[in-house]
């Protein structure tokens, strides 16, 4: 969690000073969920992202300094320079691509969970899906085929209450538990700044899916400290909103309050790894200043077919 | 060699590659038929009997039928062939693509690229294109031209069951992603096809015929109406040379500018609609690459820029004609009847 909101707060700075070209999409606010969710899975187990994808990479163990790298767009990024923030993808780690198309995901992780079930790799398969992305198409096709077909899929709603700039109140109609339930998938709404919270329902969902038990939906509340999109002036939102956000429910306050209370890790080792992180996050960002750009010669690589 | 029809040789490459490879699923709405209703065991196979025959051998676990949601099972193929299997989806119309584009063109053809290689996408989509089927404007369209347009996909198109056969095992061994043009007019259509399992690689264009006069290159349906044309000529001694491409992408460019070049008369047969086509594109790879070889201007022979009706009396003029093939011939050369 410390990762990621470190990640996302020198993203955020650097994209401010003008280093980072393109679009981006911080998580930054929502780390609980991404990583109470992924904390259950291993290599062999597949999430696919959304535009918001940094969170879920980090969560997912992707490498943080070619992830940087990526999302300067530079040679030796985890995707070469060619995916850029919204398409970061790791396959060996599991990770099927953040996704530039609002609910392309959920079809793809049918896919995944497909092929765990047939190869009986034991494996699950997440799509994490936005409050917008809820109302596509295939998200609903996508529950529809997981519970068909009995697929261990794992439907992450998380609902940062805004699309883009319109608000979850408007534009969802209906629950989302009850959408799940429509489709007699097993759907529970968690507090998605919980970590234990998520965590614990994503250990249930979990282990559902790979007992073969079939799809399950998590409807994750989550809350969402930057814009939409990087440069985004979030006229729609309250003033006061984030900084209330920040002050009663961060993610991390919250774990470390938790933790600290029941004695289970002391305040000053906690410190440690935000310090160590943030000095990790800092040098990322030095080297991925300083990385070589792609070439001309890198343009037509890995296109099937060159003309 | 045995003879088989062209829906035997797509069945058969899929039983041999289902054989062969445990990794390799069929996909798609009724490809068994009949999941969950009383006819259950080997009901369908697909509305024109393409994959009859593989439920029973491989089971349901490996002859999906799918709900009728083609974003979502086509994004469940993408997905499936980026984590592991080497799935045949069944989109059966390539009229209803449009619900599932984004799969195909945003997912599907992008992954290798995108993630810097290191993803693969060994997924086949069947689907049936064409017109003389009497099954109107949203039943009956070509668009192989629009999958040819966007990079990261293959696109294949067989002329008879041989083609079928060799392409068919060809596109399931390939790590990229194919759309696999059956055209729905040509299931019946017999061939010899050897029994045993051949791969025909892509990119290389079969010459059917070869001739002096004019270089015919036409596409999937159309190769056939070009031999025939091409053997009527011949009588009068006319010779053509007919050029197969087999594949939209990756196209043979070196046989369509080796062959154009030969006989400097070109006649491109195109089903799809006039603009932005096959023929449009083949005319301008010729036209840049030699056109100093050109001893006429090319003809094109396409359907015209509408949506396919469905009165018979309508159809048949709308789909391109040996006589307009030949007719085109005899312009290019000169020699009316």
């Amino acid at each position: 969690m410390v990762m990621i909101r470190e990640f996302e707060e020198a993203v955020h700075e650097e994209f401010s000073a003008g280093g980072i070209p393109g679009f981006v999409h911080l998580y930054a606010g929502e780390e609980a969920s991404g990583v109470g969710i992924c904390m259950h899975l291993n290599d062999d187990d597949y999430i696919a992202s959304t535009h918001r994808g940094h969170g879920h990479c980090l969560a997912k163990d992707c490498d943080e300094h070619a992830m940087m790298l990526e999302i300067f767009g530079k040679k030796d990024g985890l995707c070469g320079g060619k995916g850029g923030s919204m398409h970061i993808a790791d396959l060996s780690k599991g990770m099927m691509g953040a996704n530039g198309i609002v609910g392309g995901g959920p079809p793809l992780i049918c896919g995944a969970a497909l092929t765990a079930k047939t190869l009986k790799t034991g494996g699950v398969a997440v799509a994490f899906v936005g409050d917008g992305a809820s109302n596509q198409g295939t998200v609903f096709e996508s529950y529809n085929l997981a519970k068909v077909l009995n697929l261990p899929a794992i439907f992450v709603v998380e609902d940062n209450g805004y699309a883009e700039a319109t608000s979850s109140k408007y534009s969802v109609a209906g629950s989302q538990v009850n959408r799940g339930k429509g489709f007699d998938i097993p759907s529970v709404e968690v507090d998605g700044s919980d970590f234990f919270a998520v965590w614990e329902a994503a250990r249930e969902a979990v282990e559902r899916a790979r007992a073969g038990g079939g799809p399950s939906l998590i409807h994750s509340r989550v809350l969402r400290y930057y814009g939409h999109f990087e440069g985004d002036a979030m006229t729609y939102r309250p003033g006061d909103e984030v900084s209330k956000y920040r002050a009663e429910k961060d993610p991390l306050m919250l774990f470390r309050r938790r933790v600290t209370e029941a004695g289970l890790l002391e305040s000053g080792d906690l410190d440690e790894i935000e310090r160590k992180t943030k000095d990790r996050i800092a040098q990322c960002v030095v080297e991925a200043k300083a990385a070589p750009q792609p070439t001309e010669a890198d343009l037509l690589t890995d296109v099937y077919i060159s003309y | 060699m045995a003879k088989k029809s062209y829906r035997q040789a797509i069945s058969e490459a899929l039983r041999q590659e289902m054989e062969r490879d445990h990794r390799v699923i069929v996909m798609g709405e009724d490809v068994a038929g009949g999941a969950g209703a009383a006819g259950e065991q080997d009901a369908w196979g697909g509305p024109l009997g393409v994959t009859k025959g593989l439920l029973p051998q491989f089971g349901r676990e490996r002859v999906i039928d799918t709900p009728i949601t083609e974003s979502g099972f086509i994004g469940a193929a993408v997905g499936a062939a980026a984590t592991g299997l080497r799935p045949v989806a069944d989109l059966m119309f390539v009229d209803f693509m449009g619900v599932c584009f984004d799969q195909i063109f945003n997912q599907a053809a992008k992954f290798k690229y995108m993630f810097g290689g290191k993803a693969t996408t060994p997924v086949v989509i069947r689907t049936m294109y064409g017109a003389g089927f009497r099954a109107a404007s949203q039943h009956s369209q070509c668009l192989y031209n629009i999958f040819t347009h966007i990079p990261g996909l293959k696109v294949a198109l067989p002329s008879n069951p041989y083609e079928a056969k060799g392409l068919m095992i060809q596109a399931i061994r390939d790590d990229d992603p194919v759309i696999f043009f059956e055209h729905k007019a040509m299931y019946d259509m017999e061939g010899e096809v050897p029994d045993e399992a051949y791969a025909i690689p892509f990119g290389q264009a079969n010459v059917t015929r070869e001739g002096d006069d004019a270089t015919i290159i036409a596409f999937g349906r159309m190769v056939n109406f070009a031999n025939d044309v091409a053997d009527k000529l011949s009588k009068e001694g006319i010779s053509c040379t007919v050029v197969d491409p087999r594949t939209t992408s990756p196209l043979d460019t070196e046989t369509i500018l080796e062959t154009a070049a030969e006989t400097g008369r070109v006649v491109v047969v195109d089903e799809a609609h006039p603009r932005c086509n096959m023929a449009t594109d083949v005319s301008a790879l010729i036209c840049q690459e030699a056109f100093d070889k050109l001893k006429a201007p090319i003809k094109m022979v396409t359907a015209p820029h509408a949506p396919v009706p469905f009165s018979a009396a309508l159809e048949d003029l709308y789909i391109p004609s040996m006589d307009k093939i030949e007719a085109a011939v005899r312009a290019v050369t000169g020699k009316s009847h």
